[in-house]
């Protein structure tokens, strides 16, 4: 057993310094999703079921094409904020690192994924 | 004094079930966290889905078959009634945050509202789109 006081132990453990940025983000993100969810569960699910040509020529304008990237980018964002706050509850130590930044990358690899095949289908 | 039961404690997610009888806002928050975790599943389909219609004909032909398959149609609505539950669920969170309508009867009010809510929403997005 080491000699340390209660407070001496307790002095830099607790909060990250990071939680305000965190929760602010959070609210950011979903409010924009409140405005963005609605326009792409309608602008996505008019042209889900259509044939390939039409899809190509839909996505080539501008409106469902930025709506739809912007929900993906800003949705996935918003994932991974989420995530890694029931991660920090639920898994701790090495592996609740290590699933934070698998889901960290994960979240981005699918933002990107949209935007790319958004963007190609747009232009 | 030296803290002898050092993170040995029960923690808050543990605790329900065994320690706390579920209620209508901890079952409501449960399942934000479940709805938001598991759209996951829903954006990467889609997301798939717009790479293989970015990607050539043939591709899209596979991918938009399973996603308008029945399967995929069952996890495209689940996705939509999660998706509704978490916006509306999302919305009494930042209602909450503003300091409104924390008293239990409020709270337990909005949590029906964010169920029903979110189960209308779903049928009249299925009977739209």
């Amino acid at each position: 057993m080491r000699y340390l006081t209660d407070r001496k132990r307790a002095v830099g453990l607790g909060a990250a310094k990071s939680g305000t940025g965190h929760h602010w983000s959070m609210q950011v993100s979903s409010i924009a999703l409140i405005i963005l969810v609605p326009l792409f569960v309608f602008t996505f699910g008019c042209i889900l079921g259509a044939p390939y040509e039409e899809v190509v020529a839909y996505y080539s304008r501008p409106f469902p094409a930025i709506v739809a990237a912007l929900t993906l980018w800003v949705g996935m964002v918003h994932f991974k904020n989420g995530a890694q706050m029931a991660i920090e509850d639920y898994v701790h130590g090495f592996t609740g690192r290590l699933t934070i930044i698998l889901v960290t990358c994960l979240a981005y690899a699918i933002a990107a994924t949209g935007v790319y095949a958004i963007a190609k289908l747009a232009l | 004094m030296a803290d002898v039961n050092r993170g040995n404690r029960p923690l808050s997610p543990f605790m329900l079930g065994k320690y706390y009888r579920f209620q209508l806002n901890s079952v409501t928050s449960i399942l934000t966290r479940i709805t938001g975790n598991a759209l996951i599943v829903a954006a990467v389909l889609i997301a798939w889905w717009l790479l293989a219609a970015a990607t050539g004909a043939e591709y899209f032909a596979t991918v938009n078959w399973l996603l308008t398959s029945p399967l995929g149609y069952l996890v495209l609505v689940l996705s939509t009634l999660g998706l509704w539950y978490h916006t509306l669920a999302g919305i009494r969170h930042l209602i909450w945050d503003q300091g409104y309508c924390l008293e239990m009867e409020k709270a337990d009010r909005l949590g029906w509202i964010v169920i029903i809510g979110s189960v209308v929403l779903t049928v009249l997005t299925v009977i739209i789109v």
